[in-house]
């Protein structure tokens, strides 16, 4: 497979790892959400047949996390993002 | 022995001669010849013994798609098995032997199986070898796999390298034919970057095995012109001998090319093959197609050919197979191979055409409406029998017979994404379907384009539509004949056996035996009769099997369907696969910094990861590691000891809110540690499981030095720039590894600190340097970093230089501090004292355990929000009596432990049920003066004093124990702060 990195170009997914659905960039605060709440964070997927959002970390490359939109039967990959970027516009901050 | 069934002409180089061995005989060939075309040109044409019949078998074909002629080449380290002698490179002093046979090809002991035939239908092996069970493993499985199979690997190692390569271009062209040279003469001249591959090593195709013109010029004239006006083209690559085997996502295709397998050995620097990654902008499929043939009673005897390939041996090669040759087939494309053959003098004594009326050769028995029903000779043809269209057999004696039952487009690659190729009636077979890699377009026969001027006509249309180019060569003058097909899959006659598989043995029968098992679906008829499998992968006989069975089913082929075909198109050697990634290259070591003095000293290394790392260095007169151990943890705990703590990952953290985040990631808070001091810290998975731990220390305001355990610097990394990109993006903290940029020792014992002040230029008394503190210092002017901080309970620091100073550090350190007697000691002494200490390492920190579980519960604050807190409170983590850490020593000091041995009450039954907790780590103590361990035993801190059992079934090893605090040595830490 090939990832358009937002900075750096097509590269090769030989040099990015995998991690999974880019949902973890929600996480719960901790000072507010309980058990429940994190057990949703931490186990429950989606298993969308078609398009999905999930992070791949550049780690042969400049360690960027990023969120590629890839579809799961075809392996088209429609849209990638710098996660940094993603996490900013769903409200993450400090 | 001369090359008797030579003929005129072909491409091959007669001016120089080629000596090779066949089953140890010697044999004469030429450049240009396949060990197959050298082997007929001497009227060898048996190869081999089959499968599971031990039938003998001659080639088929002319080239990557035999079933047959599967051969051993070369001996030693290079004796490479199940290599098809069709597409083998003769070279000078080439050695091959054939295979699955014993005593010798000629007469074979196992030829036994043929006459036991009716027991080994399809499905014999699950039927018969039942029980009794036992027998499986140790009779039955042994036996079968001797007498089946194919060629026996090498025991030696492969003395040649494989490569690993890269290329980009515009595009790729699968297949130098007609299609391909047509395709890439469009592209080249238009610019484009372009790489044309071939599996051949020549390019052509089978304008090299026809007559046909093009232009006004012979085919394979006009191919070689193509070549070299592509060659002199400096965008196009043109790459023979090099098989495309692969499809990919998102234009990747992989590729083997055979440097050196036409050459004894390679020459020097050169691999013996290449794995190329292709990235292409587009992708053409211009493989071509792959004759196959009808199914008729004993169809498998050497000199039964595919008719293409006659034609091929003869006109590509020189060779007549046979003096006496009869045709078989069921479209036009036969009756070329009659008139090839004939007009080079060949007798051809009948023509047997399925079909009625339509073109009569003229000059041969040209047979309509007739077909052939079985054939005899006992290690090659001697005649064939024949039924004509007025139910009248007669028996033709010939010694070569070639088939033609249609053409199949060769779709593999266009399948690899799971496209599922579609029948085309006209032609009588499949073609390729909707949805097949993205970009990748198909020309020419693969396509169903069967003649060459369609090949031409589609290889450059498709090159213009694939690179949108606005211009288009003419095209030269070819031939553009219908393929007339009548399709025939098999002769219906008879109870004999008519071969649709040769490679697995496989008969019409044996589909029938899967249809009347209901093994209906393809899929279940291939895995049923092995149809289709091994180093052919059914190229020349999926098609007939699917049809036949769609005959038996009463469906249509469409509706029958066809299985699907993966990567890769042709055998690949594992070699090729792994590159340079064998051996010590697989897993390249990384050495410590001391590497190079312990190595001198004799040391024993371990691997840790990919570190090696000093477990011990021996002195003269010890016999046993134990002793060394011993003397190291003895002389560090009594003087001073040095151990090499590179390995353990090292991060820098910096940023304004270096001490926000720490406190994030980290149970326990960082944000308030002091400038100059270090602190344990604890590490959790976001499940609450204790992920890593390690010291980090505050070495200025914004600015903290991270270490982690050796095994996991690489993951918590990772983790730590997933926590600052993706859940904090707005803090202000930068992350970088250091572990390869510092050189770390710790420098452990009481006399430490007499030690390191003959090497730093600082003060490091304990009230200018006290417990826990860390700093940067100079040694003899050159920056470093010191810390107060012990795994070994003795006072202890760990001294930091730029990694290439660390061994002139550490000989620097042995001779300035001799007088203390210090030592270097090994991971093994490591893990005594930490486990002496009770400090958890690899066997605690397991992966299932939270922190409560260490003893360490109570760092997790709830004061801040960090990464496990909230789900390290989960119900199933906070037990009250759950697996707490203890330390364990045998009550008779005598007393065996081992690590993995269970906890159970005295008297307990050593039943699951009674199961108490395990032992994570052990050692031998010196000072305690027995084995001592820790482990996680349930409610373990309410135990502490009392007696229970360590249990070791594997072992047999059933020990009283006495329960401890797992700080057994030095509990109040006296020592580390002295």
């Amino acid at each position: 497979m090939i990832i358009h990195h937002p900075i750096l170009g097509p590269r090769d997914a030989q040099e990015f790892v995998y991690l999974g659905d880019a949902s973890l960039i929600d996480r719960p605060d901790g000072m507010t959400a309980g058990v429940e709440v994190f057990h949703d964070y931490l186990y429950n997927r989606t298993n969308p047949a078609g398009e999905h959002q999930e992070l791949w970390y550049h780690e042969q490359g400049d360690r960027s996390w990023l969120v590629v939109t890839r579809n799961t039967v075809t392996h088209e990959i429609t849209k990638v993002e710098l996660a940094r970027d993603v996490a900013r516009s769903r409200g993450r901050t400090k | 022995m001369t090359q008797s069934h030579r003929i005129d002409g072909g491409q091959i180089d007669r001016t120089k001669t080629l000596r090779f061995t066949f089953d140890g005989l010697p044999y004469l060939g030429h450049p240009g010849d396949t060990l197959a075309s050298a082997l007929l040109a001497n009227g060898v044409r048996l190869m081999g013994r089959s499968f599971k019949y031990h039938r003998p078998r001659g080639p088929i074909s002319a080239g990557s798609e035999e079933p047959n002629a599967i051969v051993e080449l070369r001996s030693g380290g290079r004796q490479e098995p199940n290599t098809r002698a069709t597409v083998a490179e003769l070279y000078d002093g080439l050695t091959a032997n054939s295979q699955n046979r014993w005593p010798s090809l000629r007469f074979d002991a196992m030829g036994i199986n043929d006459k036991l035939s009716t027991f080994f239908a399809a499905g014999f092996y699950y039927k018969t070898f039942m029980w009794p069970k036992s027998f499986w493993e140790k009779l039955y499985e042994p036996i079968i796999r001797r007498a089946a199979g194919l060629g026996s690997v090498t025991r030696e190692e492969d003395p040649d390298e494989y490569d690993k390569g890269f290329l980009h271009c515009d595009l790729l062209i699968i297949g130098a034919g007609p299609t391909g040279l047509m395709a890439a003469l469009t592209a080249g001249r238009a610019g484009k970057r372009v790489i044309l591959a071939d599996e051949d090593f020549r390019m052509g195709g089978r304008l090299n095995a026809e007559t046909f013109t093009i232009g006004n010029d012979q085919g394979a004239n006009w191919a070689a012109a193509s070549v070299a006006e592509l060659s002199s083209m400096p965008n196009v690559r043109l790459m023979t001998r090099t098989t495309v085997v692969g499809a990919f996502d998102h234009g990747i295709y992989s590729a083997v090319e055979r440097v050196s397998d036409h050459l004894p050995a390679p020459a020097a620097g050169k691999p013996r093959q290449v794995l190329w990654r292709i990235y292409a902008g587009r992708a053409i499929l211009a493989g071509g197609a792959t004759e196959r043939p009808i199914a008729f009673e004993n169809n498998d005897r050497p000199g039964i050919m595919m008719a293409g390939a006659l034609r091929a041996y003869a006109n590509r090669w020189g060779v007549k197979v046979g003096e006496r040759v009869a045709v078989f087939t069921n479209n036009d494309d036969g009756l070329r191979t009659a008139k090839d053959l004939q007009s080079k003098g060949v007798d051809v004594v009948a023509v047997i055409d399925s079909r009625e009326g339509g073109e009569l050769l003229p000059g041969i028995r040209h047979l309509q409406g007739a077909e052939v029903i079985d054939s005899s000779g006992k290690l090659g043809l001697s005649s064939i029998t024949v039924r004509q269209t007025n139910g009248r057999s007669e028996t033709i004696s010939v010694n070569v017979l070639g088939v033609s039952g249609g053409w199949n487009p060769n779709v593999n690659i266009h399948s690899h994404h799971r496209s599922r190729p579609v029948y085309d009636p006209n032609i009588a077979a499949f073609v390729p379907g909707k949805d097949g890699p993205p970009g990748l377009l198909v020309a020419g026969s693969a396509a169903g384009q069967m003649s060459t001027h369609a090949a031409l006509r589609t290889g450059r249309d498709v090159a213009i539509a694939a690179l949108e180019l606005n211009s288009a060569p003419d095209l030269p003058q070819a031939e553009d004949a219908p393929i007339r097909i009548s399709p025939l899959w098999y002769v219906h006659h008879g109870k004999g056996r008519a071969w649709v598989d040769q490679q697995n043995d496989v008969t019409v029968k044996d589909v029938k035996l899967a249809k009347q098992e209901n093994f209906t679906s393809v899929e279940h008829m291939k895995r049923y009769t092995t149809l289709g499998m091994a180093t052919d992968q059914g190229k020349t006989s999926n098609v007939i099997g699917l049809a036949i069975m769609a005959e038996l089913t009463g469906r249509s082929i469409p509706e029958t369907g066809t299985t699907i075909y993966r990567p890769p198109y042709t055998p690949v050697a594992m070699g090729a696969l792994a590159g340079r990634s064998r051996g010590r290259e697989f897993k390249p070591f990384r050495l410590t910094p001391s590497h190079h003095w312990a190595k001198e000293q004799g040391a024993i290394f371990v691997e840790v990861g990919n570190w090696l790392r000093t477990q011990w260095v021996p002195k003269a007169g010890e016999t046993e590691w134990r002793q060394s151990v011993d003397r190291e943890v003895l002389a560090t705990r009594k003087s001073v000891g040095i151990c090499d703590v590179t390995t353990l990952g090292k991060i820098d953290i910096q940023g304004t809110d270096a001490g926000a985040f720490l406190d994030k990631v980290y149970a326990n808070t960082f944000s308030t540690l002091a400038v100059g001091k270090c602190r344990y810290g604890l590490m959790l998975r976001e499940d609450g499981i204790v992920f890593d731990d390690g010291t980090t220390a505050r070495m200025g305001e914004n600015e903290y030095v991270m270490t982690t355990t050796t095994a996991n610097a690489v993951i918590v990394f990772r983790h730590l720039e997933f926590c600052r990109q993706c859940l904090w993006p707005e803090m202000d903290v930068q992350l970088i590894s250091t572990t390869e940029a510092w050189a770390q020792f710790s420098v452990a014992g009481p006399n430490a600190r007499n030690l390191l002040r003959k090497i730093v230029d600082q003060d490091i008394s304990d009230a200018a340097f006290p417990y826990m503190g860390a700093g940067n210092i100079t040694v003899g002017g050159l920056r470093a970093r010191l810390f107060r901080i012990s795994f070994s309970g003795e006072l202890a620091y760990e001294i930091a230089v730029p990694t290439r100073y660390g061994d002139a550090l550490l000989r620097e350190m042995l001779a300035k501090g001799a007088e203390f007697d210090p030592i270097l000691y090994g991971t093994e002494a490591l893990g005594v004292m930490r486990i002496e200490k009770g400090h958890v390492a690899g066997g605690e920190l397991n992966g299932q355990s939270p922190a409560l579980n260490m003893g360490l519960g109570k760092m997790v604050s709830k004061k801040k929000d960090s990464i496990g807190m909230v789900l390290s409170q989960r119900e199933g983590l906070t037990i009250e009596a759950g697996y707490r850490l203890v330390g364990v020593k045998p009550v008779d000091p005598k007393g065996k432990l081992t690590a993995g041995s269970h906890f159970l009450e005295k008297g307990a039954a050593p039943v699951a049920a009674n199961d108490g907790g395990w032992l994570t780590s052990k050692v031998y103590s010196p000072h305690l003066g027995c084995d001592i361990a820790l482990g996680y035993l349930k409610g373990g801190d309410r135990k502490i004093g009392q007696k229970m059992r360590i249990v070791n079934l594997l072992a047999g090893l059933d020990t009283e124990v006495e329960i401890i605090s797992p700080h057994m040595f030095d509990p109040e830490g006296e020592r580390l702060r002295g």
